[in-house]
């Protein structure tokens, strides 16, 4: 009994455990709430599909933000700016020729869409410099300030009509093409299917077309969407995965103890002879980056993309998951960034949709007026029960509010509370780690394992 | 004693430090006002004066976190005066604060393992790419084992595993002195390193700073306890109203009147 309990505990202080665990009981509630009320097994797939996607982007940039905030103490409140310079870049890249296809207003410069991944992330950095440059030296405040103005602008600057369309040299000749990022109307992005693509230069279509096969035993009408939204979810957790890898690298370094001793105290820093800003430049570019490749694959598969998609709210429900989550660990930031998908932000539409394909409840009331009203004549709360649920997109972030307020009172630290993730290259700790610290379940696993038997003497 | 901690020095009585004619305003106030001095090499100097003297000013401007308004400041021949304070600390000048700056969410260790300087991992494309982490590990194996014995030295190795936060008053004085000593450095500022440390922990951390002065270090002290200097620095500098009131033995400075005036006002 005890020794099973002493298993467990060692399982679950490994981190992908953890996310494991966590991913399972978020797709089992998904499944078992589905299947309980009675939902098709399309409308099932989609919604898993969906959901691991949102999973996906969240995490990643849960992840990106933690670098900022919870590694180096920089107050990012512009993430959607990064994002949305990573996809228009990506698309102004990687958009084919003007003209080569016929339905965009404008085209790109038709080079391959790796390069404009690349490009994308490239010139989301340099926005990230741009912005550092001055506001690094202010306080962090003053880089808050900085930076959501500056998401701002980027969101009006491809808003603007005077980037809808306009020339561009697109060779060595100096030829120029009609380019532009469209303007409110919005960006086509008429570039072949990125999946696909990648699917192909794997040299994997054979695996593809096997599944959608699968599938279509089970969804016999047009399986191919469900497979290629599922297909694509589990890359985003694969891309969730690198990302996850890089930073825990970063952060278990010498580099990330500077970072961390930045968020603790920067003239301390400073005054150990560490050049400061250059750790904030270069841990904000590469943020920067990680959010523009994020943005990039929100947005490459969705066939078009419009400015005010990249409305500051999009920011701030990044800072919900991470704060969810806790920041200053990567393994709170990814199960933040689920626990935000799962239960913010698709949770109350996967609800809305369970309930009305199941019970079919018919119109809601148009306001608030004729909901309120039977239930004050004669007790009759279905009309505002439906209004309600018809308005569970506009009600989402009453209840982000209230979660957050929650959060900040009872467990500002985050889901799993205290997080010790050292920042060193080797576990520290003497020699098998003689004086361990007593009382805290989540301290380090590997700095205090029992060893095979090597360590704790041959040091003496 | 480690290698790291034992040193020797060229026994040569020269002044690593020299400060000329510094002057620092904020405002209307001139906290410093052409202040001049000389520390010499491998000795204690105590750098004393009343609430308000510039002293804290002065290490600052020494130290590059304020650049002043005018003087120089020269340090091992070389002028620094305005430079940035990780570019003076990387020299071999290396400060602590009045009230400890521990770095609170890290552990005694990782602040330890912070301070020395040329750590390969500090490059990111070292610490992540998977060929050339190898290096960094294996120079992060060698700081540790000097962490350690500078715990050891200090006599707060069993707090290793520690948050620095939870520590006590004297205990992160301790701390901060290890830190700065795992810089590298020639000489060290401190400043007010017994402010708030008992006198046990307040006798021991003397008795460090001793032997290190004895191994070749050089420090500068500012501190408020007059007993405290007089028996053991070799040489006081007094600071009143931004400027130099005066300078010498322990012995001098006790007679003098006007440092009893400035100092001491007129109980004495």
């Amino acid at each position: 009994m005890s020794e099973t309990t002493t298993t467990l505990r060692r399982l679950w202080a490994q981190d992908a455990v953890k996310i494991a665990a966590l991913l399972l009981a978020i797709y089992s509630a998904y499944l078992v709430s589905g299947l309980v009320l009675g939902y098709s097994v399309r409308g099932q797939l989609n919604s898993l599909a969906s959901l691991t996607f949102y999973i996906g982007v969240f995490a990643t940039l849960a992840l990106a933000l933690n670098l900022h905030w919870g590694y180096t103490g920089l107050f990012n409140i512009g993430v959607v700016g990064f994002m949305a310079v990573g996809i228009y870049v990506m698309a102004f890249v990687s958009k084919p020729l003007y003209g080569t296809t016929g339905a965009a207003q404008v085209g790109g410069l038709g080079l391959p869409i790796p390069v404009g991944i690349l490009v994308g992330m490239g010139a989301a950095a340099l926005l990230g410099l741009v912005v550092a440059l001055p506001a690094l030296r202010l306080r962090a405040d003053y880089l808050a300030i900085v930076t959501i103005a500056m998401s701002e602008i980027v969101r009006f600057t491809f808003l603007s009509s005077t980037f809808q369309q306009f020339q561009f040299p697109y060779n060595l000749a100096g030829d120029t093409t009609r380019v532009g990022f469209g303007g409110g109307s919005g960006l086509i992005l008429d570039f072949p299917d990125p999946l696909l693509a990648f699917i192909d230069a794997v040299g994997l279509s054979g695996a593809y077309d096997g599944l959608v096969a699968v599938v279509a035993g089970i969804v016999p009408n047009n399986p191919e969407p469900i497979v290629h939204s599922l297909v694509y979810g589990v890359v985003l957790l694969g891309v969730v995965a690198a990302y996850f890898w890089l930073l825990k690298r970063t952060g278990e370094s010498p580099f990330g103890r500077v970072l961390k001793a930045i968020r603790e105290d920067e003239d301390v820093a400073r005054a150990l002879g560490k050049n400061t800003d250059r750790f904030k430049i270069i841990s904000f570019m590469l943020g920067c980056a990680l959010m523009g490749l994020a943005g990039i694959l929100w947005l490459m598969g969705q066939g078009a993309v419009t400015p005010n998609f990249f409305r500051p709210r999009l920011t701030f429900f990044v800072w919900i998951a991470l704060i969810i989550g806790g920041s200053g660990s990567n393994t709170g930031s990814v199960m933040g960034g689920a626990v935000f998908a799962a239960a913010l932000y698709q949770g109350p539409l996967y609800f809305q949709n369970v309930v009305t394909s199941v019970f079919q409840p018919g119109e809601a009331p148009s306001s608030f007026g004729p909901a309120i009203s039977p239930l004050l004549s004669n007790f009759d709360p279905f009309p505002f029960l439906l209004y309600t649920l018809d308005s569970v997109r506009q009600l989402q972030l009453v209840v982000m509010g209230v979660v957050l307020i929650w959060l900040m009172h009872n467990r500002p630290q985050g889901l799993l509370g205290h997080r010790k993730e050292t920042a060193a290259a080797i576990p520290l700790g003497r020699r098998g780690g003689g004086a361990g610290r007593s009382g805290d379940a989540d301290a380090e696993p590997t700095a205090q394992t029992d060893g095979d038997g090597t360590g704790g003497v041959a040091d003496e | 004693m480690s290698e790291s901690v034992t040193r020797s020095r060229p026994d040569v009585s020269d002044t690593p430090l020299q400060v000329e004619g510094l002057t620092k305003r904020f405002g209307g106030i001139t906290a410093v006002d052409g202040a001049s001095f000389e520390v010499e090499r491998g000795t204690l100097t105590g750098l004393i004066g009343p609430n308000g003297a510039g002293k804290s000013t002065t290490f600052n401007l020494i130290t590059g976190m304020l650049s002043p308004d005018a003087g120089t400041v020269t340090f091992d021949g070389d002028d620094i005066t305005g430079h940035e304070p990780y570019e003076i600390a990387n020299r071999g000048l290396v400060r602590t604060f009045q009230i400890a700056r521990e770095l609170g969410e890290m552990t005694v260790l990782e602040n330890m393992m912070l301070a020395p300087k040329g750590q390969r991992g500090e490059r990111l494309w070292r610490s992540v790419l998977p060929g050339a982490r190898g290096s960094v590990r294996k120079q992060e194996a060698e700081l540790l084992e000097r962490v350690w014995e500078m715990l050891d030295f200090f006599d707060i190795e069993h707090l290793a595993e520690e948050y620095a936060g939870n520590l006590s008053g004297g205990q992160r004085k301790l701390l901060e002195m290890a830190r700065a000593l795992l810089t590298d450095p020639d000489m060290l500022l401190l400043d007010e390193p017994f402010a708030g440390v008992n006198p046990t922990l307040e006798k021991r951390l003397l008795e460090h700073i001793h032997e290190l002065r004895d191994q070749g270090y050089t420090f500068l002290l500012v501190e408020h306890d007059m007993d405290l200097i007089m028996n053991n620095c070799r040489h006081v500098i007094v600071m009143h109203q931004g400027q130099i009131l005066t300078e010498g033995t322990p012995e001098e400075i006790k007679a003098n009147e006007a440092v009893i005036e400035a100092y001491l006002g007129g109980d004495v």
